[in-house]
């Protein structure tokens, strides 16, 4: 028994990271790499979950339809950096204080947006796999977490890659590292910016069709997700696609370990808690900062 | 640039006051009954706010056509309380002294009554209730009266129903799962000590916080435990999670019976989405479609709100909270007309000794101002197709199975099998 529950639970906390991870992603470009503190980000996840519950009742997977959205999340990603650098960067005014309070506010009046056209009923996605099982041995694996999990890797991976391999990902991480340097080889900061926004954003509707899979959203569910993420990106090593894989399955790890033999009051707890002892360890995160 | 006299600037002022104070004043002129409320129409419990609201409305629309109330209309004064308990102090503050309604009703939720049960009772008020448990069990104010069919003293009792049934099945061991939050740790702790008077062992108690939403872990130790039955005490998102985990995970042999207080499981949009997963669950209500339960003037009201749901984005089958919104108005109507006045101690004074026909069925109020006996029931889901909301809407997938008196059927067991 000691041993079927504590499999079950190393596997659980594993799907469970995944989760964690593709909400976390699109931080980990914003606040990990840009250090704009994109508090609306989990908002616009939630955005995603509800573009994907409305193809999906349309006919289309919640993942196809994620993806089928992304596209235009990476454009209002744009938008959205634009309007923030119109409002602060180019008035020399971006703080940290104000970057707050402007994403607070765009999270917001997104959430009222959604209470006026969608309602405030919960809102679910409909696929064969959600309530099955993918059964190995003695551990049982709900789809309804495979699919974030694997969501989650492929994100990561594709992410990783773009930042690592193109371009306009190794000016995302110049622009990071230095801006002024990145002007004088004749490349634009504020476009590689946007480009940054437009990608994080492009998760978030990844990340919101992972969510509705897991479980129903409300309007007001991104709040839960907050902390959780920009630990896991304080965790992972600021900007670090790797670390930020890492630090959300360690996360999803313990969180489960600690539901199973502890109790699941203290589970969200284990993310702050992790981040403490790391920030104690390491100040710089478990890959070290990556700009 | 041309300067302004204090004396123009005095009289600018008093005009524009009057301008602005006009449509208040006219308003006051036409001596309409202002009832003042704050209902969550944004924040997490807003699902519920926003649906009593609509039934609310159809009151006050039923009663102006006819005349109004004592022959004046009546008049909301309402404010979004966002669901937060923080906000909901100054809103009641400012309906006492600056829009001096003439009745008040409770916030909708246990949470947000909390906060303004004390002043009601400190300026001796009329308040009716909307769906709070247990604030009136120690504050006893004898103006209070609340719709919710829990019964006397609701903290301790609400979920009596549930382990009455495990009690009359035999069963022996229970297993407790609840969301660390207010209404679901309270139904926990009612029911542990409930199956504690009638000699059940509570073999575990599994508590995690709120929208969580893997329950992998919390049903392998359920699992583990092997208990009769499981009592749950759950919100939306969870409720709805633990039913998929259930599919995923699989439930022992050895539960008989599984559900309790899983709130979101009565509203259309979960019924839907759950569909079949929910095959039986037995879970607590406020209202089911069944020949028990038919009471003169709901059959129409719930045709009539559906239509207005649908417009509005809300619950569209409206069985658990809006008829019970709708009855507070009616409480309202019935104590006002019996008494010819809406002088707060006699309407409060008749209310205790005199039922009130609703459309939820005769409301008798006790000395606690909750309903003198517990009505809630206990319905257990059976054959229920997937992705189909009208279905509820006949008799038949709701098997009352608690209390015996609204008995519908008896319940099927062990759980297992009831799912199958």
């Amino acid at each position: 028994m000691f041993f079927e529950l504590t499999s079950n639970a190393i596997v659980s906390g594993l799907l469970l990271g995944g989760l964690y991870a593709v909400a976390s992603l699109g931080l980990t470009i914003t606040f990990g790499l840009l250090e704009i503190p994109n508090v609306a980000h989990p908002t616009f996840i939630v955005l995603g979950a509800y573009c994907t519950e409305y193809l999906n009742r349309l006919g289309l997977d919640p993942v196809v339809a994620g993806v089928i959205i992304a596209p235009a999340f990476y454009l209002g990603g744009m938008a959205l950096y634009q309007a923030y650098y119109a409002s602060f960067e180019r008035r020399g005014r971006s703080n940290t204080l104000q970057s707050f309070t402007f994403f607070f506010g765009v999270a917001l009046v997104l959430q009222v947006l959604l209470i006026l056209v969608a309602g405030v009923d919960l809102k679910s996605a409909d696929a064969a796999y959600i309530g099955k099982s993918l059964v190995l041995g003695v551990i049982r694996m709900p789809y309804r977490l495979i699919v974030p999990f694997a969501v989650g890797l492929v994100v990561g991976l594709g992410m990783w890659l773009f930042l690592s391999r193109t371009r306009t990902g190794l000016a995302i991480r110049a622009v990071a590292h230095d801006s002024d340097a990145l002007r004088i080889v004749g490349l634009s900061p504020t476009q590689a910016k946007r480009h940054a926004f437009g990608i994080a954003m492009m998760t978030a509707a990844v990340a919101g069709s992972a969510l509705i899979v897991a479980s129903p959203v409300d309007p007001f569910i991104g709040a839960q997700y907050i902390g959780r993420t920009f630990a896991v990106v304080v965790l992972a090593g600021m900007g670090s696609v790797p670390g930020t894989l890492v630090g959300a399955l360690v996360i999803g790890l313990l969180e489960s370990l600690i539901i199973t033999f502890v109790g699941a009051t203290w589970a969200p707890g284990v993310a702050f808690a992790a981040l403490l002892a790391c920030l104690a360890i390491r100040p710089s995160g478990i890959f070290g900062i990556a700009r | 640039m041309r300067h302004i006299s204090r004396r123009t600037f005095g009289k600018t002022a008093i005009a524009a006051s009057a301008l602005i104070g006009a449509p208040a004043i006219i308003a006051r002129a036409a001596d309409s009954i202002r009832i003042g409320f704050s209902i969550a129409q944004t924040g997490g419990i807003a699902s519920g706010g926003k649906a009593g609201l609509a039934a609310l409305e159809m009151w006050r629309a039923d009663i102006n056509g006819a005349g109004g109330l004592l022959g004046r209309q009546v008049e909301f004064v309402v404010y979004d309380d966002q669901s937060q308990a923080s906000t909901v102090p100054g809103i009641y503050a400012k309906l006492l002294d600056i829009d001096k309604v003439d009745l008040i009703l409770a916030p909708y939720g246990t949470n947000l009554t909390a906060v303004m049960m004390p002043m009601m009772k400190q300026r001796d008020r009329f308040v009716l209730g909307q769906f709070e448990i247990g604030q009136n069990d120690k504050l006893q104010h004898d103006k209070f009266f609340e719709v919710a069919p829990w019964g006397p003293k609701p903290g301790d009792n609400w979920c009596r129903g549930y382990f009455d049934l495990a009690k009359r099945q035999g069963y022996k061991s229970v297993v407790i799962v609840n969301s660390d939050a207010e209404f679901s740790a309270n139904a926990a702790a009612a029911g542990g000590k409930i199956a504690e008077e009638y000699g059940m062992k509570v073999l575990s108690v599994q508590h995690y916080t709120p929208n969580a939403v893997d329950f992998s872990g919390i049903l392998r130790n359920v699992n583990a435990a092997n208990p009769d039955f499981v009592f749950v005490a759950s919100y939306p998102v969870e409720s709805a999670a633990l039913v998929h985990g259930i599919s995923e995970i699989g439930i022992a042999d050895s539960v008989q019976m599984f559900g309790g207080a899983m709130v979101g499981i009565q509203y259309a949009q979960q019924l839907e989405s759950l569909g079949s997963a929910l095959d039986g669950i037995v879970n607590y209500d406020t209202y089911v479609v069944a020949k028990t339960m038919e009471f003169p003037g709901i059959a129409k009201f719930l045709d009539r709100y559906k239509a207005i749901a649908e417009k509005q984005n809300i619950d569209t089958l409206g069985h658990f909270l809006p008829p019970f919104f709708y009855a507070g108005g009616q409480i309202i109507a019935a104590a006002a007309k019996a008494t010819n006045s809406i002088d707060e101690a006699k309407m409060s004074e008749w209310l205790h000794h005199n039922p009130v026909d609703t459309i939820v069925g005769p409301i008798k109020f006790g000395a606690d101002g909750n309903w003198s006996e517990n009505r809630l029931v206990w319905g257990q889901y059976r054959g229920v197709k997937d992705k189909d909301v009208d279905q509820f809407r006949s008799e038949g997938k709701q098997i009352i199975v608690q209390p015996e008196a609204l008995a519908t059927g008896k319940i099927e067991v062990p759980y297992k099998k009831a799912r199958a």
